[in-house]
């Protein structure tokens, strides 16, 4: 390496260590320990003080508020609006605690360099599709069936495995492609290091030039497959990134965004209950908009915290960018880590529903 | 109906909320047989639970027709012990499935009553029980009036509760249950819980 020392190297390396573990923190929410516990156990909840208790505390209020609302709603028109704020604040609080949905959108986000425009996109989204997804079962199910909740349960379960069986699949591919990735870039480094030298340097200012088109250019990706020619050439962040259009984003629009969030789904029946089941949907859609807002924001410090790897490592050589290579790998494996403790999970608790 | 539990495994705010009334019941030897629970349910949950179920009065149910539904109710909390945790002078004192259940439904509310009885009748000095969700998806609160009672217990016996978040007379010396309890996320949920202790001579 001509410019960089041993030292600046190593201080590159601590840069990347740090960041990757922030990027994932943000990407994981409080929640690991949650998610993926044994199934059997309860999970330690959150301590009651501190940011996450406040946060629970928070949501708890605002939920037990949502009856209420709902009940006065019947009687007195002016209360809807009272129930919209409510269910807004429910929202935002709601997304900004433990769940897998946030966790899942920054991972796929990270793993896939997208921008923060796309990942205010999915957030929003996937927000959209969850809320349509919990009126459509309770207006089917209970509304028009008079379903019991054991039947509603059942389809949500249904939903459920569907769900995370696509955020499973979804991690394995990107798992695929960014570990591929990642060691050929690997490989690279290892080649001979006079040659390596140069040759490294030039490609990482090519690459990260390439870098702020790539998201003009569409179906990059799928020449991923043909790059077999060359190990000497490590794939451009442009193949890496290849944003898919919307068919990919789908995917995780749809992983995320199918399972209904089991809060909605209560409000929605007690509205129905009351005989007032557009005021559910009403709430439904504004909740939300409050967790679209809130996932949004988690998405975009996540893809703000990579682009500033990704800055870090055109100016470094060498090891930055098979950092933030590996930076991905960790974020596409975690979302074959949550596809999977998801499943497991609800496996397990199948004889619940059973009953 | 408390399938919705499965549900609430990735979610870690209540989505339950349960007032309890609870019961410690005595033999005639002075040795405590079981935990007598009344469990009501808040609003959303229990029109959520009562959702298409069949009643000849609409918007009331008797406990025969809310007979099916218990039964699913008291099998899937077998899942989580019951959510009631016994100690016998500091060591676990296991209970078993409850025999007798049922559920009412009263002011648009389920109440779920069921009595978990004592695998062995316990005579100790202090029986500690505490009912907490760790998993905190059911809030569990005392009722606010007469939240517990000794059913034929010793006159000698002292009763003492601690709701969440007390560090009443019921809640045992710091460490101690945590020690004696040191499985995976056994104890965490404690912070949570409602502590009934009883101390008898």
């Amino acid at each position: 390496m001509p410019v960089t020392t041993l030292a600046g190297r190593r201080k590159a390396i601590v840069w990347f260590l740090l960041l990757a573990a922030s990027v994932l923190l943000l990407a994981l929410g409080s929640d690991a320990l949650a998610q993926f516990g044994v199934p059997r156990a309860p999970a330690p909840p959150p301590a009651p003080d501190g940011i996450a208790g406040w946060l629970l505390a928070k949501q708890a209020e605002f939920y037990r508020m949502l009856s209420g609302t709902i009940r006065a709603a019947k009687t007195d028109g002016s209360a809807v609006w009272l129930l919209m704020a409510i269910s807004f604040a429910y929202g935002v609080f709601h997304a900004a605690g433990p769940g897998h949905g946030k966790a899942v959108i920054s991972s796929y986000l990270v793993a896939n360099e997208e921008t923060w425009k796309r990942g205010i996109a999915l957030s929003f989204a996937s927000a959209l599709l969850q809320a349509l997804v919990a009126v459509a079962v309770v207006g089917i199910a209970a509304a028009l069936l008079g379903a019991t909740a054991g039947t509603m349960n059942r389809a949500v379960w249904w939903i459920e495995i569907v769900s995370y069986a696509l955020i499973a699949a979804m991690g394995a591919r990107l798992l695929w492609v960014k570990g591929r990735a990642f060691l050929r870039e690997w490989g690279s480094m290892r080649a001979p290091r006079s040659v390596g030298a140069a040759a490294t340097r030039a490609r990482h200012h090519h690459a990260h030039d390439d870098h702020h088109h790539a998201h003009d250019h569409d179906h990059h990706h799928d020449h991923d497959h043909d790059d077999h020619s060359g190990h000497s050439h490590g794939p451009t962040p442009d193949q890496l990134a290849g944003p898919g259009g919307w068919k990919r984003g789908l995917t995780a629009i749809v992983a995320v965004g199918l399972r209904p969030c089991s809060g909605a789904i209560l409000v929605l029946v007690f509205a129905l209950a009351q005989g007032i089941f557009w005021a559910g949907v009403a709430a439904t859609f504004v909740m939300g908009l409050g967790t679209a807002i809130t996932v949004a924001i988690i998405a975009t410090l996540t893809v703000t915290a990579t682009a500033f790897a990704a800055r870090l490592a055109a100016t470094r050589t060498g090891y930055g960018s098979l950092a933030l290579r590996g930076i991905e790998v960790a974020a596409a494996a975690v979302v074959l880590c949550f596809g999977i403790a998801l499943l497991a999970g609800y496996m397990a608790s199948e004889r619940l529903l059973g009953a | 109906m408390l399938a919705l539990f499965a549900v609430g495994k990735a979610q870690a705010h209540p989505h339950v909320w349960v007032t309890m009334k609870s019961e410690l019941v005595y033999g005639a030897d002075g040795s405590a047989t079981g935990v007598r629970h009344a469990w009501t349910f808040d609003d959303m949950f229990s029109t959520f639970a009562t959702q298409g179920l069949e009643s000849k009065e609409k918007g009331k149910f008797t406990r025969d027709e809310l007979a099916p539904l218990a039964q699913v109710n008291v099998e899937s909390l077998k899942e989580f012990d019951y959510f009631t945790f016994a100690r016998a002078n500091g060591k676990k004192a296991d209970l078993g499935a409850p025999a007798d259940y049922w559920l009412e439904f009263t002011d648009g509310l389920l109440t779920l009553h069921f009595t978990l009885p004592f695998k062995a009748p316990v005579k100790a000095q202090t029986l500690d029980i505490e009912v907490y969700d760790g998993t905190y998806f059911v809030d569990f609160a005392l009722a606010e009036k007469e939240p517990v009672s000794l059913v034929g217990a010793p006159q000698a016996c002292k009763l003492a509760v601690a709701r969440p978040g007390e560090s009443g007379a019921a809640a045992s010396k710091p460490g101690e249950a945590f020690f004696n309890n040191l499985t995976p996320g056994s104890n965490f949920g404690a912070q949570y819980s409602n502590k009934i202790s009883v101390k008898c001579p």
